[in-house]
């Protein structure tokens, strides 16, 4: 697969819950190494369009690509690429019957077919990365939230995952754990991973985003770099988002 | 009025005595009852040569109901957890056939489905491999012809019956612990692990299964010891378990006090060190919990 190709290919996406149309629609490309973040009211369909990429939620109709290749109902192909796709949720997800070190290594060995050694080692580094590696003993639930993210985060990279997605990261969180968060993910942006990340952190989403989209209705409203979007939003509906977000 | 005096009272009450006001309604009074009884009838047991007799000739059949408990109880968590998984399976097939399973056995008396497993079912099954045998010996497979031809349902012991009896019972009940037990894992944790690239089946096993197990431990403890009673419907069957012992003793002895006091202090007993135990582990667990 060539370089120049497309790291994530969405295309005409629906995605429906019952009569409910949370994804109207959406065409996006997000290219390697590139940085996008998805703005929008809750209920816009951000979340759902976010876990659509990795098959959470599997699409009513439209097409998905990772890295070249189209998602199927194969789950064999399905556990391949999420392997290759890491996913930080709202609410950490780690799982509280193991240490951090375990939630760190246990993919790593029963999905990758690492052996233990080479995932403690992996696990160390990704955990030193985000500043929390005193702690590989402890569980979960022994942590403050900003620390529990930060595992996940951990947890997500120690498979070496070609993307990374983050479903709204910080909104669990209490507001002075938010900071060590999201500087965790503005070091990996300065690594150059490929990332898209739902968020209402219009600070971060500033420094960080080569590409702003913003969603309403299920539908993409605007996308553009974030000089042009905070400063010269094209459409009605943005300027009102801006306006109610930025005003707070 | 009295309760009025109380309140009323102008006597300053001491922190010491709240505390220890406190302490005598939480004190377990009930154990105490108990201990009283069983330490009771133990003493009748070695002051008594009526009782000793009867608890001599009882107790012989201890090993029968402890052992038929475990092994029951072993096959029961086996079936019960396929039949739980089974009952969430995305599969309709596999999920009504679970399902199935446990509304039969829920519908039907226990006493009734131990007569039925023993006396209709396992002859039936049998019945069925030894037809088989017959057909592989007409089609050409003497060797797996004969090991099914010469299974007799006479030699299938009425031990091993109950025992299938009373797994295939429980495994219906504690079919519905684990299901619950699964339930209760928020779907966050499914979602994480097949996020990470986990089959479905990995997620079950490393994920969801120990947190569901270890929620539901204090309710399979619990499950045991209703086991260890029930145990006692198996004397229908002439197993020699301490209930059908004793049936035998009061046949030949007449000494149904004796006897039937024995008996049921000997299961007490059993069942209060027991559920003292689920109440230890229910207590660990709340504590790991909280920290």
């Amino acid at each position: 697969m060539s370089n120049l190709e497309p790291m994530i290919v969405i295309r005409n996406l629906y995605k429906s819950f019952g009569t409910i149309e949370a994804v109207n629609g959406v065409n996006l490309t997000v290219d390697r190494g590139k940085v996008v973040v998805v703005i929008g009211p809750s209920g816009s369909g951000k979340s759902t369009l976010l876990r659509c990429i990795n098959h959470l939620e599997v699409e009513t109709s439209g097409e998905i690509w990772i890295d070249g290749e189209r998602l199927t109902h194969d789950q064999k192909q399905l556990n391949r690429i999420r392997a290759d796709v890491g996913m930080v949720f709202q609410h950490f997800n780690l799982y509280p019957h193991l240490t951090v070190m375990e939630n760190l290594t246990l993919a790593q060995q029963i999905v990758r077919g690492r052996g233990k050694a080479e995932a403690i080692e992996i696990a160390e580094q990704q955990l030193s990365r985000v500043g929390i590696l005193g702690k590989r003993d402890r569980f979960p639930s022994q942590l403050s939230g900003g620390q529990q993210q930060r595992v996940a985060i951990a947890r997500a990279l120690s498979m070496k995952p070609k993307i990374m997605l983050f479903d709204e990261p910080t909104s669990a969180l209490d507001p002075e754990m938010i900071k060590e968060v999201l500087d965790v993910m503005l070091d990996l942006v300065k690594d150059g991973i490929t990332m898209v990340a739902v968020t209402h952190e219009m600070g971060f989403a500033r420094r960080a985003a080569d590409e702003i989209v913003f969603m309403d209705n299920g539908v993409i409203i605007e996308k553009a770099n974030p000089e042009t979007f905070f400063t010269q939003p094209q459409s009605e509906r943005t300027r009102q988002f801006l306006s109610q977000i930025l005003n707070k | 009025m009295a309760v009025k005096l109380t309140t009323n009272s102008a006597i300053p009450i001491s922190l010491t005595s709240i505390n220890r006001r406190k302490r005598l309604r939480d004190y377990p009074w009930w154990l105490a009852g108990i201990l009283m009884l069983v330490l009771g009838t133990f003493a009748l047991i070695v002051s008594d040569d009526n009782f000793r007799d009867a608890f001599a000739f009882i107790k012989i059949g201890l090993g029968v109901t402890i052992s038929t408990t475990f092994t029951a109880f072993g096959i029961a968590l086996g079936i019960g957890l396929l039949a739980g998984l089974g009952r969430i399976s995305s599969n309709i097939l596999i999920k009504n056939i679970a399902t199935l399973y446990i509304e039969l056995v829920r519908g039907i008396p226990m006493l009734v489905l131990i007569f039925f497993v023993a006396i209709v079912a396992v002859p039936g099954i049998v019945a069925g491999i030894n037809a088989l045998g017959e057909l592989l010996s007409k089609s050409g497979f003497p060797v797996l012809a004969d090991i099914f031809t010469s299974i007799q349902i006479k030699e299938v012991p009425m031990n091993f019956r109950a025992i299938t009896a009373l797994a295939v019972t429980y495994g219906a009940f504690l079919a519905e612990i684990f299901r619950a037990g699964i339930e209760s894992i928020g779907k966050g944790q499914m979602e994480a692990a097949r996020s990470q690239g986990m089959s479905n089946v990995q997620a079950m096993r490393y994920i969801i299964l120990p947190q569901a197990i270890r929620n539901v431990l204090p309710a399979l403890g619990n499950d045991f010891i209703s086991m260890l009673k029930d145990s006692s419907l198996v004397s229908v069957l002439a197993v020699r378990d301490i209930t059908q012992v004793t049936r035998l003793y009061t046949g030949q002895t007449f000494r149904y006090v004796e006897a039937y006091t024995t008996l049921a202090v000997l299961y007490l007993t059993m069942t209060v060190i027991l559920s003292l135990m689920v109440k230890t582990i229910e207590g660990k667990l709340r504590r790991n919990e909280q920290s």
